[in-house]
Parts: structure tokens; sequence; C-alpha cells
């Protein structure tokens, strides 16, 4: 067929042709920029990679110089019954905190992107709100309600406050991710028998996967950081980013929390690493399923 | 009025908030026909035709299919399929599975299953690319995938969106006639929308006009060209000179009518009744005018010709044919004369301003009721 045949080597001309012609000006442009994004990277992170480099430093004292390699730190983080149950009382949240929000996004996104009813963007901006109102108000509120109705706190009403801003999140990964896909396919699967469940199973799902897994990570990350809403509804059961907070109080311990913050930058690094590469292969199939 | 019609669409409308995308649409479609729906952008077609599919409901009226009311049947449950615009190929599935998607509750062997998808295959002449995904298609596959993907459990009635709208103009005339081939072969209804009118009356058996939400006329491609019914018709379909006129005399199938500084003109009247005096148009095709750079003979100017002499204005050259734009006598808008360029074109840039004669037969002029 001749399009098969034509179109590739035309456009792949093109592309070599804006490439060549782009090269020679752009280059003293990235000098500068490039200056400018190393002293930004700089800026941003080597404070933080002052953590891991002092957590196997041989002493509690936080100054340069270095006085030797340990690994001392992680063995006593390790053994503290504190740290230990806090992180898994922060685990014990983020997790339901993440797949029911993502459930409650990626419904909520379906709603928005697939139906039409009045006062929609009503509904959307409300959803989306806990992004923008203060946690700390947010905190004060839900603990005034709590105390009204008389509900106890604990890792259960903290799990009920990290639930609007994780769903929030979810319903913005999940809406991109629906957008991303023509509507037609769904009425496709309809159309040729399939009822609207067997039509999500079949044809929705597949397609948003890498968004239901990039909303399930990014999601877990954001319950399992959250300090403010965590500290009015926490209770008695510390979580993780509390706990180390109440830590620094005593210089001792503070090697043991930047060994743990060691570990957990890294976790959560690899975490958004990996929930980044499943949206941006969304991108990908966005490309496949045009005409 | 069309109860035992295969498809009846029975005083159908379709309101969008406050737009009315289809207007009381009435008619029916006969089984194994090749039907399409014809008009400019917006006036309706896809409305209409998602309604028979299922993912529109009707505002007011009823959808019947082989005798059974659709109006609670979601698309699942109906004996319809569609080819989507978009063709809509599932992108996560191979060409294996898109075609094959609707087996699923069939419950096949793995054999029986791909000796089906096999021979739909070689139906639209794609063996041996089961295992291909959406992306590794030229346009033009695509659309027999989701051809055969609609086709495979022989549905009553085959729905048609545009399904040639993407294709470049040499592919298109190829696939116009290759899916009027898989229509015969198949026999299934099917119902196919476009906005382009050659497509339309290449391919139909019967053409429903339609703008505005409503169809100004239903019939097959040679009548709607021939006898349009109405002005828009006449001008959406092809291209048309109308000039006003009022009836003089009608006897046996012909009126005389006065088309003011044209003179008189004699015109078929196809069963339709004209009574005396009354105000019409009459319609012309380009192609029916001959023009000639001589003034006819006298022998020529008795019987059913009509003549009348003008000057020539523009004339544009297409290799096979050429265009002439003529002022008349007391006429606003040039009269369009197409002609073949049988011989080397006789009227070229050069002939702008000469006087010239043009004439066609009585049995060319369309009168048209004016409204
Ligand atoms: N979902 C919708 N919501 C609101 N208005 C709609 C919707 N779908 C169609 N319309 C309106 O209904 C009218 C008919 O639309 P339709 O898509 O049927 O036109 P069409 O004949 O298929 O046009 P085209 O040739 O451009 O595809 C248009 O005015 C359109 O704006
Ligand atoms: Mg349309």
């Amino acid at each position: 067929m001749t399009i098969r045949d034509t179109a590739p080597v035309a456009s792949g001309e093109a592309r070599t042709k804006t490439r060549a012609r782009r090269a020679p000006d752009a280059a003293p442009r990235i000098g500068a920029l490039g200056v400018f994004a190393v002293l930004y990277l700089a800026f941003i992170y080597a404070p933080v990679l002052f953590i891991p480099l002092f957590s196997f430093n041989d002493s509690t004292y936080i100054a340069f110089p270095l006085s030797g390699f340990t690994t001392e730190w992680y063995v006593t983080m390790s053994r503290s019954d504190g740290l230990v149950g806090a992180l898994t009382n922060s685990i014990k949240v983020a997790t339901p905190a993440a797949v029911v929000s993502t459930l409650l996004g990626t419904l909520a996104a379906k709603a928005v992107t697939r139906y039409r009813m009045p006062g929609m963007e009503a509904v959307v901006s409300f959803i989306m709100s806990p992004l923008v109102v203060p946690a700390i108000i947010v905190g004060v509120a839900l603990l005034i309600i709590v105390n009204a109705i008389g509900i106890e706190l604990s890792l259960f009403t903290v799990f009920l406050a990290h639930l609007p801003p994780c769903t929030a999140f979810a319903m913005w990964i999940m809406i991109s991710r629906l957008e991303g896909f023509d509507a037609a396919i769904e009425e496709a699967s309809r159309d040729l028998g399939e009822g609207p469940w067997m039509t999500f199973w079949r044809v929705t799902f597949p397609l948003i996967v890498p968004g239901v897994v990039a909303s399930l990570l990014l999601t877990f990350t954001i319950s399992f950081d959250e300090y403010v809403l965590a500290s009015f509804l926490g209770g008695s059961e510390p979580t993780l980013p509390i706990y180390i907070y109440s830590q620094l109080r005593f210089p001792w311990q503070l090697p043991n929390v930047l060994a743990l913050a060691t570990i957990l930058l890294f976790a959560s690094f690899a975490l958004v690493y990996i929930a980044m590469r499943f949206r941006n292969r969304g991108v990908q199939f966005k490309t496949t399923t045009g005409v | 009025m069309n109860a035992n019609a295969f498809i009846a669409i029975d005083d159908v409308s379709k309101d969008f908030g406050t737009v009315r995308a289809v207007d009381r649409v009435a008619f029916g479609i006969a089984r194994g026909e090749f039907f399409s729906l014809l008009g400019p952008s917006g006036c309706g077609k896809t409305t209409l035709l998602r309604m028979l599919a299922g993912f529109e409901f009707p505002t007011e009226g009823e959808i019947y299919i082989d005798g059974q009311a659709m109006a609670s049947e979601p698309p699942e449950n109906r004996p319809v399929n569609m080819v989507f615009q978009s063709y809509a190929i599932f992108p996560h599935l191979t060409v294996r599975k898109n075609i094959g998607y609707s087996l699923r509750r069939d419950r096949l062997s793995r054999v029986e299953f791909d000796r089906k998808v096999g021979r739909m295959l070689e139906l639209i002449k794609l063996p041996g690319y089961e295992e291909r995904k959406s992306h590794e298609l030229s346009g033009g596959e695509r659309q027999r995938v989701a051809l055969a993907r609609a086709l495979i459990r022989r549905p009553k009635v085959l729905l048609l969106d545009e399904p040639l709208g993407a294709l470049d103009k040499q592919l298109r005339e190829q696939m116009q006639l290759e899916l009027r081939d898989l229509q015969r072969e198949v026999g299934i209804t099917f119902v196919f929308v476009t906005h382009d009118q050659e497509e339309a009356l290449t391919m139909s058996d019967r053409i429903a006009v339609m703008s505005k939400g409503r169809y100004l006329q239903i019939d097959t491609p040679t009548q709607l060209y021939e006898a349009p019914r109405s002005r828009e018709v006449a001008a959406f379909i092809g291209s048309m000179n109308f000039f006003d006129a009022r009836v003089e005399e009608v006897a046996d199938g012909h009126a005389r009518v006065a088309a003011g500084p044209l003179g008189h003109l004699r015109a078929a009247t196809r069963a339709k009744r004209f009574s005396v005096g009354e105000t019409v148009l009459a319609a012309v095709r380009p192609e029916k005018i001959t023009i000639s750079s001589r003034p006819p003979a006298p022998s020529d100017a008795s019987g059913g010709t009509n003549f009348v002499k003008g000057v020539l204005d523009a004339t544009a050259y297409l290799g096979d044919r050429s265009h002439h734009y003529i002022r008349l006598p007391g006429v606003d808008k040039p009269v369009a004369v197409s002609a073949q360029n049988l011989n080397p074109a006789e009227f070229d840039v050069e002939s702008r301003k000469r006087d010239v004669w043009l004439n066609w037969s009585s049995e060319a002029v369309v009168l048209l009721r004016a409204t």
C-alpha cells in the first residue's frame, strides 16, 4: 500500500532536517541553561544528600569533619521498637489509603470523562479542593468533627483524613489517563456485545493499568509522608513522620533517624521513579490509539 | 407508515439540551439494502446512526429493527454492529483478538476461533496479520480490521460512520468498490454515513439527503441526480443552474415556461403536476448543456430543444473536461456548462467575451416548485 511505503521516509526526512537546523543555535543556550540547571539541582538536593552522608558517620554530632564510617546506626535503628512501630503504623495507613483513594479516584475520573452531567465542573473542583486548602485548616476542621461525633482518634481517623487529598491526586492522574484514549474504544466493546462491566474489564482497565499503578504509588507516598493531618488525628499511635519529629528532641537519637531517613529517601525515589515510568508509558499509548 | 420495513425509524427526534440534532425523521430501510445518509456537517447523520447503534436514545419516537422495538435495548443487545469513524481498534489487542473480540461468549476452541478469524482476514484480504497491533497497521488496514471485527458475528445491520474519511483519495476509491462488493457478498444491510456525495452516489442503493436534522429526499442515486425534488437537493448533489420561470402551458408530459429574459423554455414535467401561472424554478445540470460558437441552423430550432445566446465569461480547463461560465442577458449568475474535451478544447482563455450559443433538450430541464 502506498501510504505505508512513503510515509515513514517522509517523516524521517523531516525529523533529521529540523534536528540539523536546530543544533547550531541551540548550543550556546544549553550552556546557560545547563549552569542554571546544575545550580538548581545542587540547591535542592545537596542538603538532602547530607542525610545519607551523616547516616554512615561514626559520631553522634552532625558536623564536619567526618570521623569514620559505620553502619551501627542502621542496626540500632532496626532494633528500636518505637521506630519500627511507627513504620508499621505508616504502612497500615498508607496501604489502604492508596487502594481506596485510587479506586474512588478512578470511578470519579470515569464519571467526569465519560458522562454528561450538569454541575460537573463544580464536582471536580470540590474533589480537587484538598490540594489547595491548607492541611492545617483541614486538620483542625476534621478534629472538630471527629470530636463532635465522638470517634476515638486512631490510625483509622488518620486514614480517613488522608483519603480526600489522596483521592484528588488519584482522580487527577486517572482523568489524564482516561482522556488519553478515544471513548469510541469503549463504545466499540459495547457494540460488540459486552456489557458495561465486561467492557471495563476487557478494554478500559487494561488501558488504564499504568495510571492505576502510578496512582497507587503516588497516593501511598503522599499518605506515608503526611505530617499535619496525622499529627491532628493520630491519637496515641504515631505515624513515621510524627515519630521522627518527636525523636529530634533527643540528640543521641539523631543518627538513627538519619539512617531511617536515608532508607525512606531511596525508597521514595524508587517509588516515584517507577510511578513516573508508568505515567510516561501512558503517553506512548496515547499516540498509538489515534487514527 | 413503514411498519414492515426492516429498519423502521418512526418519527424520531433527538435533542441535546436546546439543540435539536434530529428532527422528526421517519423512513424505512429494506433488508439487504446499501443505504446512505448524506448531508453537510452537523446535519445529524452521526446522531441518527448512534441511535441505531444504541449509544444515544431518541428524545421522541421509536426505532424498530427487524420488527423489534429498540427503545430499551443497550448497544450490546442490538443485532447491529458499527464501524467507527476513528475505527476504534483496541490498541492493547492484536488483530486476531480485535477481530475475535465478540466471540468470547461462544466459548470456541482455539482452533475454531482461529478458523473464524482466519476466514475474516481472508475476506478483508489481510491474511497473516493475526499478531499485529493497531499501531502496526496503515489507515486502510485499520479500516479493514474494524470491518472484519464488526462482521464476524454476521449482524443484521452494519453501521458505518464515514469509514473512508481518513483515507487518501486513491485508497478511498478502491475501498468504495471493495466495500460495495463485500456488502453484496455478505448480504447484510449497510447504513452508511458520508458527507461526500460522489461516494454516496457510487455505493448506495438508496440515499437519504439530510439537512438540519431532517431528510429532504430519499431516492436512488439516479433519481436524486436526475429528478431532485427541491432546490436544496438539486444544489447539494452535483451542481445545478437555476432559472426563475412561470408555467405557461402544460401538455402531455411537457410544459412551456417563460423564463424572463431567456424567453420560453420547454421542460419535461416527469409526472409532477404544474398549473398554468405557477412560479417555478427551471434547473439544468452543467453537463447537459451544449456550448457552440455558431448560431443554430434554423432546422435545429424546432422540437424540444432550448437555445440561448450568451457571452463567454470564463473558462476553466480540467483536462478531461472544461467548465465554462456564460453570462446571459438579464441573468445575475453566469450559467455553468461542463463540456467533455473530446477534441482539443474549442474554447480557451483567449475565447473570453466571445458570443456563444447554448442548447439543451427539454428532458434536461427539471422543474421545481419555487418555495
Ligand atoms: N453529545 C452532544 N452534545 C451536544 N450536541 C451534540 C452532541 N452530539 C451532536 N450534537 C449536535 O447535534 C448536531 C448534529 O450532530 P451530528 O454529529 O449528528 O452531525 P453530523 O451530521 O454527523 O456531522 P459531521 O458530518 O460533521 O460528522 C450538531 O449540531 C451537533 O453540534
Ligand atoms: Mg458525524
